[in-house]
């Protein structure tokens, strides 16, 4: 019995949620093995051999999975992944693309962004934008899940010693090509994997605006997010976005200025373990949810918030 | 090009949700329905190609009661031409749907498959995926932008460092993010026309597919409410609770 980790990261640079997934599938029981598809992509392999609690990795290079598409890494996480009793994935943009289809070439149902694990066949997973959980069981046989990463630790990245197991890459069907991207560069710390965020929305007016609480995100050593609506309203780009159709974050302060709190963006943030919520609304539901409350002017507020930290 | 869009129906996004006192499920009796807002989007982006003279016929698929032919009218009184409804009261999995969709494309032969990327009640985030997998088509998921030019889609998705851009050969799959546009409202002669409309209905076993769930559903409970907190009165005193109370700066 062993459970196949479907590493994330972009060929250079292993992302934590992967450590997240390893702890979840460490709670399966059995040997865990991740699988590392890439081009170019050894320094992701060894850094997956060192986390603690893998037993061996499984190293598939080639430049057909340079750019993560779902065709061509399908059929190889379906090749490789028929020996084990389950395949996970964090339920990052990545996993969502491809492991559906892993699921439906293996003719099994895949359970999605799983925040809990009962047993090794029965799982917690959030439905109607985290407004109610579900405990599923599963009866197939292997099990495709994706992993919400804030819901479990992180494996310690070090410590491991696995062994690394160059495979041979699987067909690509090539009717799907990478074209280009836009990556959005930031000095701040990685939104899913920040400790404070500060968050705006619809109520921050512009862009310029937006500067204060990257102002106020600097200080704080934090990431900066953002609603739907102040992604709709052109303020921040997309992959800012917190919330049931954006990123789901948990992290230890999360200080949300000028967002009134629907259902959909709070589905993205309510485990934080401390919210702040600063609105001119008092009637806002964002209060309801919030540890610290404060009614002023964000235009008040946060500059007088970012002297205050500097004392 | 034919096109065929999946929509379904959903509690509004609006309903704060109650959960059954007995964990079964989620209380839907009295509840607005409307069509999934992913869904729309995926239904407008096909009413705009048709409108761009880029698609012949859109075909529109519901799965489930009765009563989705109303989300089937929607999307007719939005420009669809015309409708399928398969009936089941058995609930229907993403598995499922993406077999009975296979069913239906064996049938209609689209050369495009548009599908929101989730719906809000069940947050798979799957059926799309499924689909172009049993159908060996390739996908573009998440999707942003949709250009289509001759026997070839570009798609822009939305992924998480940014924006991506894919090639797709068709026939294939999109799922389609909120950004991708702005859904129309249907005006009422719309409305009066989508009534004439011709609508099929089907069923899982016209279709031959084992629509048994795969997931059973043990129970399903409230998450654990978090307590309102306090107001503070300005500024200091947010930053001496932050320090001196949470502990979080």
């Amino acid at each position: 019995m062993s459970v196949l980790v479907i590493a994330e990261h972009d060929n250079a640079v292993l992302k934590t949620a992967t450590l997240n997934t390893v702890s979840a599938a460490r709670q399966l029981g059995g040997d865990i093995h991740v699988l590392v598809a890439g081009h170019n992509a050894r320094p992701v392999a060894d850094a997956a051999a060192k986390i603690d609690g893998v037993a061996k990795v499984l190293f598939a290079d080639d430049a057909i999975y340079e750019h993560d598409l779902a065709e061509p890494l399908s059929l190889l996480i379906t090749a490789v992944g028929k020996g084990y009793q389950a395949i996970l994935s964090p339920a990052t943009a990545g996993g969502k693309n491809v492991m559906p289809r892993v699921a439906a070439l293996l003719d099994v149902a895949q359970v999605s962004d799983i925040c809990a694990i009962v047993s090794p066949d029965t799982f917690v997973r959030p439905i109607y934008a985290g407004n109610a959980l579900a405990t599923v069981q599963s009866k197939d046989a292997l099990k495709v899940i994706t992993v919400r990463a804030t819901s479990f630790e992180a494996a310690k990245a070090e410590g491991g010693q696995a062994s690394v197991e160059a495979i041979a890459a699987g067909e690509n069907p090539g009717r799907a090509t990478f074209v280009g991207q836009q990556i959005s560069k930031s000095e701040r710390p990685e939104l899913t994997a920040a400790q404070i965020i500060v968050s705006g929305g619809r109520g921050m007016g512009s862009l310029e605006n937006f500067k204060l609480l990257e102002t106020l995100a600097d200080k704080l050593g934090g990431a900066v997010g953002a609603t739907r609506a102040a992604v709709d309203a052109g303020f921040v780009p997309n992959d800012l976005q917190i919330g049931q159709t954006g990123k789901i974050v948990a992290p230890e302060l999360y200080i949300a200025v000028a967002i009134s709190g629907a259902i959909q963006h709070l589905a993205g943030m309510k485990d934080s373990k401390i919210i702040v919520a600063i609105n001119k609304d008092e009637e806002a539901p964002i209060f309801q949810v919030a540890d610290y409350g404060l009614v002023a002017d964000l235009f008040q507020a946060l500059p007088e918030l970012a002297t205050e930290l500097s004392k | 090009m034919k096109v065929l869009v999946a929509v379904k129906r959903v509690v509004d996004y609006n309903v704060k949700i109650r959960v059954k006192a007995d964990g079964t499920g989620v209380d839907t009796g009295n509840v607005k329905f409307t069509m999934n807002p992913f869904d729309e989007t995926a239904v407008e982006e096909a009413v705009r190609l048709k409108e761009a003279g880029k698609a012949t016929e859109i075909v529109v698929v519901s799965m489930g009661p009765q009563q989705a032919q109303d989300t089937i009218r929607t999307a007719l009184a939005m420009g669809a031409d015309r409708g399928i409804l398969v009936g089941s009261d058995t609930e229907l999995q993403p598995l499922a749907v993406a077999k009975l969709l296979k069913a239906i494309v064996a049938k209609e032969q689209p050369a495009l498959i548009i599908v929101g990327k989730q719906a809000i009640d069940d947050d798979s985030n799957q059926t799309g995926q499924m689909l172009a997998a049993l159908l060996g088509w390739p996908q573009g998921t998440f999707a942003s932008k949709l250009a289509i030019d001759g026997e070839r889609a570009e798609v822009t998705r939305e992924i998480d460092g940014g924006l991506e851009t894919i090639a797709l050969a068709l026939p294939a799959v999109v799922t389609v993010d909120l950004r991708l546009n702005e859904p129309r409202y249907a005006s009422l002669p719309n409305i009066m026309k989508a009534k004439k409309k011709p609508i099929d209905a089907l069923t899982p076993s016209d279709l031959g597919v084992d629509v048994t769930p795969r997931l059973i559903t043990l129970k399903v409970e409230e998450p654990s409410r978090r307590k309102a907190g306090v107001k503070v009165a300005n500024v200091a005193e947010l930053v001496s609770k932050l320090k001196n109370e949470a502990k979080v700066i």
